[in-house]
């Protein structure tokens, strides 16, 4: 039943043996130097370890919100992407009223303040 | 092909019109004109759709009697909402944009989920229903119960959502399908009738839609969020969201599930005493009169579920006769409820009422209409309704729960009657202010009251509706 499957668990032990093999060699093979701003977890960016309360503005959430919308929208473009010839004119269409939608989705935001900042 | 799903397309592009004037209109009030031509734009469609009867788009939609019966009742109910709106937000007008918009979303997803005959469909539905209705409850950005409305209905019904998807889960994992129809074909083909993941699917898709119809013990959401979301939303959520629900739950378990009717049908009798039950005794101790309509709107769906329990023809077609009573009868409540609300949420405590009936005879001469309607007085049309429920369970031999929803209806007599008591009986504690009735409401009120009677006095043409909306 599991025969099926074989090929996988072939490929999860050699992702593991390969990242054992390439920190292994890094380890013995490479030159270290430390500073403090080498020993944090991130060179650039927030530092992860704090308290859990820190104040965000709310318009972070809106402008996350805006993006899911045409992330969404750019992966089912890719999706069609690949049956575009398939589809042919009634295909392109269609994505054109998906697209739409969502215009007026952002015309709306726009129009709104959503965008602006301040 | 696309001629199936015309009223869908007019109610999007209605939506997102309404979008796009929000924008450029400053003039706000015209938006609500708008949205009743969309809806009336819509109901056209719909009486046109009955033309292309049939399957569409691989069977994940039909265009049947039923749908189309459901789909009339949805949109009078969203106009009649637009209606109360426009007085209830009359001072309020710079959200009108995003709620008349949401409320065609609502209605759009009520259309997929009747329609739906892919248990997909059904979820994506319900998804569009539930979204709209519980930005809705919240649209009040100022009002501190609007926002707690808003968060336990988002928070409660993803946890429902979650079910419902499981219980769809299961039933793909068991039957190898979607559809309802190939579902039940799997389920008479296979002999899995007792297979235990086939039982806790159907368990999770009545949680799940129980959860929307406020079923109990899946009804500890409505009172709270009923009292604080917009009047207007309110009353729309009691009467447009539950049929919706209602209409998904014969669907899919007349559809997909008459296999398992008598292990569901069992599950439902205790499940309908505990509503009736429930709902009328709490509904007994509220002093606010949108908690009190919230607990009859649960002890209602009681009543309906007998109905179904009660089952073939003139179960459903009297439970669907009752849902066009029940609609009327609530939607006029609400709207007296809005009428007496002067500026939104004013004078919601039932002692508020008192020296109504000498100050203005008129509503409280509607208002106890409704109230007498939804006790089962006759000759008004909550009787007639009653009447043919009962007597559906008694055909079909279930005495016992026809006794018990009769004795029910007895409770529930005490409070909507204590309302007409106040409103007629009682000295005014304090200075109530009441503002004008707008044209719309008053629009509303005559309608509401009108069919309130006539659904009553009148009822054959009604039933001979429900009656050919079966499927």
């Amino acid at each position: 039943m599991l025969t099926g499957y074989g090929a996988i668990l072939f490929y999860f032990i050699l992702v593991v043996a390969f990242a054992i093999f390439a920190l292994g060699l890094s380890h013995f093979v490479g030159k270290r130097t430390s500073s403090r701003e080498k020993l944090m977890p991130y060179e650039c960016g927030v530092d992860p370890v704090g308290t859990a309360r820190v104040k965000f503005s709310v318009k972070f959430y809106l402008i996350a919100m805006l993006f899911i919308v045409f992330d969404i929208e750019s992966v089912f473009l890719y999706a069609f992407a690949t049956v575009f010839k398939e589809l042919g004119m009634l295909g392109l269409i269609e994505i054109g009223i998906f697209i739409a939608v969502l215009v007026v989705g952002l015309a709306y935001a726009w129009g709104k303040g959503a965008l602006e900042w301040e | 092909m696309i001629t199936a799903i015309l009223p869908e397309i007019a109610l999007t592009v209605a939506a997102l019109l309404i979008l796009m004037v929000d924008i450029w209109l400053k003039k706000k009030v015209i938006i609500g004109y708008l949205a009743l031509v969309g809806i009336a734009a819509t109901l056209v469609l719909v009486l046109q759709s009955l033309a292309v009867e049939g399957y569409s788009f691989s069977q994940m939609i039909v265009n049947d009697n039923f749908g189309f019966f459901f789909q009339v009742l949805f949109l009078v109910a969203a106009f009649i909402t637009v209606l109360l709106s426009m007085h209830y937000f009359r001072d309020n007008t710079q959200i009108l944009g995003e709620y008349y918009s949401l409320l065609l979303f609502a209605v759009l997803g009520m259309i997929f989920m009747v329609k739906a005959t892919d248990l997909v469909m059904v979820f994506i539905g319900i998804e569009t229903l539930s979204l709209s209705v519980y930005i809705l409850s919240g649209c009040l950005r100022e009002d501190r119960r609007s926002g707690e409305a808003a968060l336990k209905y988002i928070l409660l019904g993803a946890f429902s959502t979650a079910f419902l998807l499981f219980g769809i889960a299961l039933i793909f994992g068991v039957t190898g399908t979607t559809n309802l129809n190939a579902v039940a074909a799997a389920i008479a083909g296979k002999n899995i009738l007792l297979d235990p993941m086939l039982l806790l699917a159907m368990v999770m898709l009545l949680v799940g839609i129980g959860f929307k119809i406020s079923l109990v013990p899946f009804h500890m959401w409505t009172p709270d969020v009923y009292e604080g979301a917009p009047t207007p939303v309110t009353a729309f959520m009691s009467v447009g969201v539950k049929a919706a629900a209602l209409a998904v739950f014969l669907r899919v378990f007349l559809m997909a599930l008459p296999l398992l009717n008598p292990t569901w049908r069992h599950l439902l009798v205790g499940i309908s005493v505990l509503t009736m039950t429930v709902g009328n005794i709490i509904a007994i101790s509220q002093d606010n009169i949108k908690r009190m309509l919230a607990y009859s709107s649960i002890a209602h769906a009681g009543y309906l579920l007998i109905g179904m329990i009660a089952g073939g023809e003139t179960g459903i077609s009297s439970m669907l006769y009752y849902l066009v009573v029940y609609t009327f009868m609530n939607l006029g409540a609400f709207a007296v409820v809005i009428a007496f609300g002067n500026k939104g949420e004013d004078n919601l405590a039932i002692s508020d009422y008192a020296g109504l009936g000498s100050r203005f005879p008129a509503l409280a001469f509607v208002m106890t209409l409704f109230m007498l309607s939804l006790a089962g007085i006759p000759p008004l049309s909550g009787f007639m309704g009653k009447f043919y429920i009962f007597s559906a369970a008694v055909k079909e031999g279930y005495i016992g729960l026809a006794v018990i929803g009769v004795i029910n209806s007895l409770i529930s007599v005490y409070y909507y009657l204590r309302v007409t008591v106040m409103m007629y009986m009682k000295k005014p504690e304090r200075e109530i202010i009441v503002a004008p009735v707008q044209p719309g409401l008053l629009l509303t009120l005559v309608i509401t009251a009108f069919l309130t009677l006539q659904i009553g006095l009148f009822p054959s043409f009604y039933l001979e509706l429900a009656r050919a909306s079966l499927f």
